[in-house]
């Protein structure tokens, strides 16, 4: 447990020292959102039912611009060398990485909402939303950590994590995008329920998983 | 023992044949579209079975180390893929004759195409991966989180469906056809036996293949 909150705390500092992650990556997502905008310009009346589609678009490929961060700055100044002689478990680092995107992602989503509410004049602080966004955040580090970690020896690894994340994610941006849409429509708790609980189910399932397999891809 | 497998499988490909485009009668609705069902069913079956055996395999190579395993998986992947992409085309045609669609979102549709997706990532991850256990336990792990997967995709897509269809595109309960004579239902089981012997005749021999590749390769590096 130690060693966990210690990985994280030295992910955060780093983060809170260098802001590499988490500002590049918020800039992405907002300019994703902005041409969606534009590209969507035509159709004002649409907007409402394609927000939360656009939305979690960006969030998915603004995530997987973040997660492919957390692991080359470990490779490039020799940090992964350091955690694999550590003497933790490597579901450990694991859970350690897998925390620390989750927060980066967490916070660059807690940015964007915002600025996407006030773009699309739509309100996006809803409660559902949020619940909907943390487990949603949750399932994509869990499956984008290993990936990140098993595109960092792959060639051509810019292409091969949104190759190999995004199919896998399918069930959480759709559940993400139902429960959202739900949520704008004035539904109450009910509507967003079910896919509350594919998203739950979606986490646990794949940190498990992903605890599981991570040594294996770490092994050199 | 392999060329009996592929002389029975091609005697029973061409009673196959005869039986599906010829002997069959056609059906109430679809005419003589049906006949696409039994080659694209087979088809289906066939690509799901091969990325079973992916899922099995990469379990076993995980847990035993033995390269058998390995090179099984990634044999069944490359089949599974290409049954896969079949299962496609075909599935498209027969949508277009069933549906008037060549496409719909429905569960079923789309979890085959995410299912595509997942496995064409698998065998690019083996071109780019580093070569040797490395990559071998890449695609392992790819291997049983892709199979995880799928029933999940399907599950929340027919989540989804809850709501109203478009009008036109139909789900599949709605426009279920029914095997009406008991030749339809031969026929098909017939071509699930055949496809089944082809996919067997493929891996073995795509699994000899990978064996010889590793072969050599180990040859040339004594040599180097």
């Amino acid at each position: 447990m130690r060693a966990l909150l210690s990985i994280l705390w030295k992910d955060l500092l780093l983060e809170i020292r260098t802001k590499e992650t988490v500002t590049p990556v918020l800039v992405f997502a907002l300019l994703v959102v902005v041409i969606f905008d534009f590209a969507l310009e035509p159709r004002r009346d649409l907007i409402v039912t394609v927000a939360p589609g656009v939305l979690w678009a960006s969030i998915t490929f603004a995530g997987v611009l973040g997660l492919s961060r957390t692991f080359t700055l470990e490779q490039e100044r020799g940090g992964l060398q350091g955690l694999m002689l550590a003497p933790i478990g490597r579901e450990v680092i694991y859970l350690g990485k897998f925390l620390s995107s989750f927060i980066f992602m967490l916070a660059v989503e807690a940015a964007i909402l915002p600025v996407f509410s006030a773009i699309f004049n739509l309100p996006f602080f809803l409660p559902q939303v949020w619940v909907q966004a943390i487990l949603a955040t949750l399932g994509y580090a869990a499956v984008g950590t290993v990936f990140a970690a098993m595109s960092l020896n792959t060639r051509a690894r810019d292409i091969m994590l949104p190759v190999l994340f995004f199919p896998i994610v399918v069930p959480v941006l759709m559940a993400a995008v139902e429960g959202t849409s739900a949520a704008l429509r004035g539904e109450s708790w009910s509507g967003a329920l079910r896919w509350i609980q594919l998203t739950a189910a979606f986490d646990i399932i794949f940190t498990v998983l992903g605890a599981m397999t991570f040594g294996l891809v770490l092994k050199e | 023992m392999l060329s009996y497998l592929i002389v029975l499988g091609g005697a029973l490909m061409v009673a196959n044949l005869f039986l599906s485009l010829v002997w069959s009668p056609p059906d109430v609705n679809l005419t003589e579209g049906v006949r696409i069902f039994y080659f694209h069913a087979p088809v289906a079956w066939v690509s799901f079975l091969a990325f079973f055996i992916v899922f099995v395999a990469s379990i076993l190579y995980l847990t035993r180390k033995e390269q058998r395993w390995d090179l099984l998986a990634n044999a069944s992947a490359e089949i599974g893929v290409l049954f896969a992409t079949l299962m496609l085309i075909s599935g498209s045609l027969f949508a277009r004759i069933a549906w008037n669609v060549w496409w719909t979102w429905d569960p079923r549709l789309t979890t085959a195409l995410i299912l595509w997706f997942i496995y064409v990532g698998y065998l690019m991850l083996r071109a780019y991966a580093p070569q040797g256990a490395q990559g071998a336990r890449y695609a392992a792990v790819l291997g049983i989180i892709g199979f995880v997967d799928v029933p999940i995709v399907y599950f929340s897509v027919r989540l989804r469906t809850l709501h109203p269809r478009p009008i036109g595109t139909g789900g599949a309960e709605a426009d279920t056809f029914n095997l009406a004579s008991p030749e339809m239902v031969i026929t098909l089981v017939l071509s699930v036996l055949t496809f089944t012997l082809l996919f067997a005749a493929l891996l073995w021999l795509r699994y000899r293949m990978k064996e010889v590749e590793e072969a050599t390769e180990r040859i040339r590096r004594d040599y180097a």
